[in-house]
């Protein structure tokens, strides 16, 4: 187990090491930060002075591994426009878009699985027909429509929800702050939440309905019904388990893509996350800002997909995580 | 007295527009404690008669027609409910592949224990006694610690093993084996035959044997069936049929058995290969792969009648008897 844990910590060190480069990568061609700094009214002398000082005229390796050795010291460079380190901006920022994810993920945990396992037991109902059909309209229409239509829907039309910001926080520790103490926190998590599920429900339906009916067709349910088992149990006990093993490794590195919606989902129902701050910081050229979003986002990916690996080491019997590390 | 009587069933499976025969007026019958293999070519039907008596045809198979009375109730007719409390309970299934039958995300003593609490009110502790009862009667070594593994920690055999335990859990009045031996080893195959056949004989357990292996009916079970195309088409004591069978293709099928050939001659076919389900010649089923086929093997269905020791399904039965008596005294 601690053998496969180091492993699987380096694997991900690799892979934070080329978003890393990938990212400086960003920063170095994306415009000039000089004129982020200083304005126009400069002469070109001061602005040379200043390219030197900030090390602009080394090379790339140099440069890079200076940015590398400030990164893992947890400085990403300071966000021209907030005038703060980009990582405290993000940090700050961070709270409100996991939080997002995480109402986004009840949703999806939620029903998926009932939906899910009721429209492989019960393929032929009406009802299966409907959930089905829903959710290829679902994956189909993109996150920004689903999101302006619940807010012409649920916000407008009826008025049942607010339509933008995330209403009354409650402080919990250091930046985060959260939704889920008040009623006013959940009405204003509710359709953004629902918003970033809008995709991923049904495509987790999907997946657990056609998972599902292929393990019920294995030999094993069938045996399991020649036992004389309980049906219920046959369902949710034979079936599901080996179904939802691989759900859970697709579901790992959706987490992740999730992250990435927030961009949409964010900026439509204006939530002060960190995808909405980095909407706004490419629409002002803010490199450092983007180049620490970037890592995080892919320091969160790489953490999730860590985890759920490890999940699914200890559901999944046959994968002996002890051997895999030696 | 009688366990299983089977009376014209028939099976379909649906197609798009019409359906197939897979099984066409079969009747059989079984007595307590006997044991009765099925033997037939891939396609005959074989596995379809074991299902059927479990009432656990998949879908788009049906039971269309016929009686399965199993200690005098029938089977076709129990509802879901009903049929459930006797799969497991008092007619057990041995399936094909051991390799895929135990579910492997579950331990082997969940698997056992669910067996039992679902047929008896019995508590964790007293189940898992039960089963280290059955585990040791298959033979399988330190059970306790057993129960605890997945199956892919065990070898296919031991895995079959287990399953016969399973079969074993709650005494039934009949267990059916398909083919348990086909997925493993040669080497292990004899063992676990010989270990079904010791454990049917002294718990006084019903058995039928799916099987395309002759050899192990003959050593296997005291009445033999043969199968052909969905029908039965011969039906009598084993040592019978093995020794002097009347119908063509079983005379084929023994005369195809390595043992029957010189070393090093071709082995003996039956020329030809069975017939698709959808596409079953009239007449006799056999009748394009037969050497003795006249013009009403084309188009009259024999019916299965007794003949010398045996039921037989051939209209030309008494003169292959006599080609052949002739042959012997030639």
């Amino acid at each position: 187990m601690l053998a496969y844990l180091v492993k699987r910590v380096f694997q991900a060190v690799a892979v934070m090491f080329v978003i890393s480069l990938i990212g400086f990568a960003i920063q170095d061609n994306l415009g000039d930060p000089l004129r982020e700094l200083l304005g126009q009214s400069v002469s070109e002398e001061v602005r040379q002075e200043l390219r030197e000082e900030l090390g602009l005229n080394d090379s790339f390796v140099i440069q890079y591994t200076r940015f590398l050795g400030k990164a893992l010291q947890g400085d990403l460079g300071t966000s021209y426009f907030f005038k703060e380190p980009a990582l405290d901006v993000i940090l700050k920022k961070l709270p409100a878009t996991l939080e997002l994810v995480l109402g986004a993920t009840f949703i999806i945990v939620g029903f998926s699985v009932p939906l899910g396992v009721y429209t492989a037991i019960r393929p032929n109902t009406i009802l299966s027909r409907i959930i089905m059909g829903l959710s290829i309209v679902g994956i189909s229409v993109p996150v920004f429509l689903t999101a302006i239509l619940m807010i012409y829907v649920f916000a407008v039309g009826y008025g049942w929800f607010p339509s933008f910001g995330r209403g009354d926080l409650v402080h919990v520790f250091g930046y985060w702050e959260t939704n889920f103490a008040t009623l006013d926190g959940w009405s204003h998590i509710f359709l953004p939440s629902l918003a970033l599920a809008s995709i991923m429900l049904p495509l987790f339906i999907r997946l657990i309905r056609s998972e599902m009916m292929e393990v019920l067709q294995s030999e094993y349910v069938k045996y399991a019904r020649a036992k004389g088992i309980w049906p219920w149990r046959i369902y949710f006990v034979h079936a599901l388990k080996n179904t939802l093993l691989p759900v859970i490794t697709v579901g790992g590195v959706q987490i992740g893509t999730m992250v990435a919606y927030t961009i949409l989902t964010e900026t439509v129902f204006q939530w002060p996350g960190m995808g909405f701050m980095f909407l706004e910081a490419v629409n002002r050229v803010d490199t450092p800002l983007i180049v620490a979003y970037l890592i995080v986002v892919g320091f969160i990916f790489v953490v999730t997909n860590t985890i759920v690996d490890l999940i699914y080491g200890l559901v999944n019997p046959m994968v002996n995580l002890a051997r895999m590390g030696a | 007295m009688t366990l299983l009587s089977v009376r014209d069933l028939t099976v379909k499976f649906a197609t798009r527009d019409s359906s197939v025969t897979a099984l066409n007026r079969i009747s059989f019958d079984l007595a307590k404690g006997e044991r009765l293999g099925i033997v037939g070519e891939s396609g005959a039907g074989k596995s379809i008669t074991g299902f059927s008596l479990m009432n656990l045809l998949s879908r788009p198979g049906f039971i269309d027609n016929g009686t399965i009375l199993f200690q005098g109730d029938d089977i076709v007719k129990m509802s879901e409910s009903q049929m459930r409390s006797i799969r497991g309970n008092q007619m057990a299934m041995i399936f094909q592949d051991p390799m895929v039958t135990l579910n492997p995300v579950l331990t082997i003593g969940q698997q056992m224990v669910e067996t039992l609490r679902a047929h008896r009110k019995l508590s964790q502790k007293e189940a898992e006694q039960i089963a280290i009862v059955k585990l040791r009667e298959v033979y399988i070594p330190s059970p306790e610690d057993r129960l605890g593994q997945y199956p892919h920690e065990l070898s296919g055999g031991m895995r079959q093993r287990i399953v016969i335990a399973i079969a074993l859990l709650l005494d039934p009045q009949l267990i059916i084996a398909d083919e348990p031996t086909t997925a493993l080893d040669v080497t292990i195959q004899a063992d676990i035959m010989e270990l079904l056949l010791e454990l049917c004989q002294s718990n006084k357990v019903g058995l039928i044997l799916i099987t395309h292996d002759l050899g192990v009916v003959s050593q296997m079970t005291e009445r033999t069936l043969v199968m052909y195309a969905g029908k039965i088409i011969e039906a009598g004591r084993t040592r019978e049929i093995i020794n002097d069978p009347q119908h063509p293709y079983t005379q084929g099928l023994i005369n195809a058995l390595p043992q029957q050939t010189q070393p090093g001659n071709p082995l003996k076919q039956i020329p030809g290969n069975m017939p698709s389900l959808a596409a079953i010649p009239n007449g006799c089923a056999f009748n394009p792969r037969c050497e003795y086929a006249l013009d009403h093997c084309r188009t009259t269905a024999p019916e299965i009648v007794q003949y010398a020791h045996v039921e037989v399904a051939c209209h030309e039965v008494s003169r292959l008897h006599s080609d052949k008596s002739e042959e012997r005294s030639a």
